[in-house]
C-alpha cells in the first residue's frame, strides 16, 4: 500500500509540477475532437447512404447508387479501424500526394467508418417511421427530399438515438488506436507520462477513469436529448 | 371562362393500375367538374382507394392520363409537387406530422412553397444577371419572417374555424381521432386547394367522433369546394354528394345522382351492395 502511495505521489508530481497536464489536456482535446467530428461526418454520410438505400428503385441511377452504397458499407464494416487508418495514412495519402496532419486523417477515417455503421442504424430508423408520414408530406406538395429531411429523418433520429449513443461511445473509446498514425490522444498522453516516470500503473488507472467519466457525460447528454425529442410522443 | 362552375377540373382518361399481376383499376375514364362532390362507394377491394390515390399520383398509374391544371400529371416528367399543392388529400389515418405541433403541421406546406419560390426567384435573377437567361430581373420583395407571420395568422384562423385554437402548440399525439382528422383537413385547406381528396376519412374514428368530421366536410361542401370522397357513410353520400360512383372489380359500374342511385340502382351488383349496407 505504501508503494502505491509513492507511485501516486510521483504521478501527481509529473502531472502537475512537470506540466504533464498539458499533455493530457492536448490528448483529451484530440480524443474528443476526433470522436465528435467523426460522429458528425458519420451522421451526414450515414443519412445520405440510408436515404439512397430506402429510395424507390425506379431509375438506373438509384440502382447504381444503391450498389455503390452497399459496396461502401461492406468495405468499411469488413476491415478493422486500424487497417483503415494505416491504409489511409501510409498508402492513400502518399499516392494522391496530399499532406494532412494525423489528427485530420483520423477525423476522416472515423467519419467514413462510422458513416457505414450509422447508415444501417439510420435505415432501420427510417423504416420504423410510419409510411403515412411520407404520404402526408407528399400530399401537401412537398418533395421527397424535403419530406425526408423535415419529417421522416427527425423522427428516425429520435427512434435510433439510443443506438446512436452507443456508436458515439464506441467512437470515443476507439480513438485510442490513432496512436498508430502518430496522433496524440488520451492514451498517448498518459503513455508519455508513464514513460517519463518509468511507472505506468497510476497513469493507466487515471486514463481508464477519464474514459469512464467521458462516457458517463455522453450517456447523460443522450438521456437529456432523448427526453427533449420525446415531447411529441404519446404521454 | 364565363361559367367557371362547369369547368372540368380533373379529366381521367383510360386510367389503369396494376400491382404486379393484380389489375386493380381497369380502364377508368371520367371527368370531375369544379364544385362537384363525387362520392365513391363500393365493396372492399373494388379499387376505390387506389382510384383516389391515382388522382394525385400517390400511386403512379400504370396507363392512362390524368389531366389536372392543363397538364397530364400521370406523366413522370411533370413536377407533381406543384399540382399536389392544389390537390389536397385527407387520409384514413390522418398522417399528421408527429414531430410537429398542430400549428406547425398547418404552416409547413405554405412556408415550404413560399421559400422554394423565393429561392427560384433568386436563382432566376442571378442567371439573368449573368446573361445566361433572358428576361427581366424581378426583385424579391417577400421576406421569410413576413411569410411565416402570414402563414401563422392563416393557420390560427383555420384552427379557430374548427374550434381548436387552444391546441395550436399541442402535438398530434395528444389529440383525439376526430380532432386529428379535422386538423388534417385544415392542413390541406391551408394550401387553398382546388379539390380535396378524402380517403375514408371517418373509417378509423370512434363512432362518437365521426359526426364532427362529417360536419366539417359538409361545411366545406356548402362553401363550394370540389371534393372526391371515398367513404362508407351512406348518409353523407346521400346528403352531400352530387354524384355517386359505384365501383366494383376496378371498374365504374354505375354513376348517378344520389337520389336516383339510392332509390333506383340499375346494376345487379349495386342492388346487392345496397341491400347489405342500407
Amino acid at each position: 500500500m505504501n508503494g502505491f502511495l509513492v507511485k501516486v505521489e510521483r504521478f501527481i508530481d509529473i502531472f502537475i509540477n512537470q506540466g504533464g497536464y498539458n499533455e493530457v489536456l492536448g490528448g483529451l482535446k484530440n480524443t474528443i475532437l476526433i470522436a465528435v467530428s467523426g460522429l458528425i461526418i458519420g451522421i451526414v454520410i450515414g443519412t445520405l447512404i440510408a436515404t439512397v438505400r430506402v429510395l424507390p428503385k425506379y431509375s438506373r441511377l438509384s440502382r447504381a447508387l444503391d450498389k455503390f452504397c452497399t459496396f461502401y458499407v461492406g468495405l468499411f464494416r469488413g476491415t478493422p479501424m486500424v487497417a483503415q487508418l494505416l491504409v489511409f495514412y501510409y498508402v492513400m495519402l502518399p499516392l494522391i500526394g496530399v499532406k494532412m496532419t494525423s489528427v485530420s486523417v483520423a477525423i476522416c477515417v472515423f467519419g467514413l467508418n462510422s458513416g457505414a455503421y450509422i447508415s444501417e442504424m439510420m435505415r432501420a430508423g427510417i423504416l420504423s417511421v410510419d409510411p403515412g408520414q411520407m404520404e402526408g408530406g407528399r400530399s401537401v406538395g412537398m418533395s421527397y427530399g424535403a419530406t425526408m429531411m423535415k419529417i421522416v429523418i427527425p423522427q428516425a433520429i429520435k427512434n435510433i438515438l439510443p443506438t446512436l449513443g452507443n456508436e458515439f461511445i464506441a467512437l470515443v473509446k476507439e480513438t485510442s488506436v490513432v496512436s498508430f498514425i502518430g496522433a496524440t490522444d488520451l492514451y498517448v498522453a498518459f503513455n508519455y507520462i508513464g514513460s517519463n516516470s518509468y511507472e505506468f500503473m497510476v497513469p493507466y488507472l487515471v486514463m481508464a477513469i477519464m474514459y469512464i467519466a467521458i462516457v458517463c457525460i455522453i450517456s447523460f447528454g443522450i438521456k437529456m436529448m432523448e427526453r427533449r425529442l420525446r415531447k411529441g410522443d404519446r404521454q | 371562362m364565363t361559367d367557371s362552375k362547369n369547368k372540368d377540373l380533373i379529366v381521367v382518361d383510360g386510367l389503369c393500375k396494376d400491382f404486379g399481376d393484380n389489375k386493380v383499376l381497369k380502364d377508368i375514364s371520367t371527368t370531375i367538374k369544379k364544385g362537384e362532390k363525387v362520392v365513391v362507394i363500393g365493396p372492399s377491394g373494388s379499387g376505390k382507394s387506389t382510384f383516389l390515390r391515382c388522382l394525385n399520383c400517390m400511386e403512379d398509374p400504370t396507363a392512362g392520363k390524368i389531366i389536372f391544371g392543363g397538364e397530364n400529371i400521370a406523366d413522370m416528367s411533370v413536377d407533381i409537387n406543384v399540382h399536389r399543392q392544389k390537390m389536397g388529400m385527407v387520409f384514413q389515418h390522418f398522417n399528421l406530422f408527429a414531430n410537429k405541433t398542430v400549428i406547425e403541421n398547418i404552416m409547413m406546406a405554405p412556408v415550404y412553397v413560399a421559400k422554394k419560390n423565393i429561392k427560384k426567384q433568386k436563382r432566376d435573377n442571378l442567371l439573368i444577371k449573368l446573361h445566361l437567361k433572358k428576361g427581366e430581373i424581378t426583385p424579391v420583395t417577400a421576406s421569410m419572417p413576413e411569410i411565416k407571420k402570414q402563414a401563422k395568422e392563416k393557420a390560427v384562423e383555420l384552427l379557430k374555424r374548427i374550434g381548436l385554437e387552444e391546441k395550436a402548440d399541442a402535438y398530434p399525439s395528444s389529440l383525439s381521432g376526430g380532432q386529428k382528422q379535422r386538423v388534417a383537413i385544415v392542413r390541406s385547406l391551408a394550401m387553398e386547394p382546388d379539390v380535396i381528396l378524402f380517403d375514408e376519412p371517418t373509417s378509423a374514428l370512434d363512432p362518437e367522433m365521426v359526426g364532427e368530421v362529417l360536419e366539417l366536410m359538409k361545411e366545406l361542401a356548402n362553401q363550394g369546394m370540389t371534393m372526391v370522397v371515398v367513404t362508407h357513410e351512406m348518409g353523407f353520400a346521400k346528403e352531400v354528394g352530387t354524384r355517386i360512383v359505384f365501383m366494383d372489380e376496378g371498374r365504374f359500374v354505375e354513376e348517378a345522382a344520389p337520389e336516383e342511385f339510392f332509390a333506383n340502382p340499375k346494376s345487379e351488383r349495386a342492388k346487392e351492395f345496397l341491400s347489405k349496407v342500407l
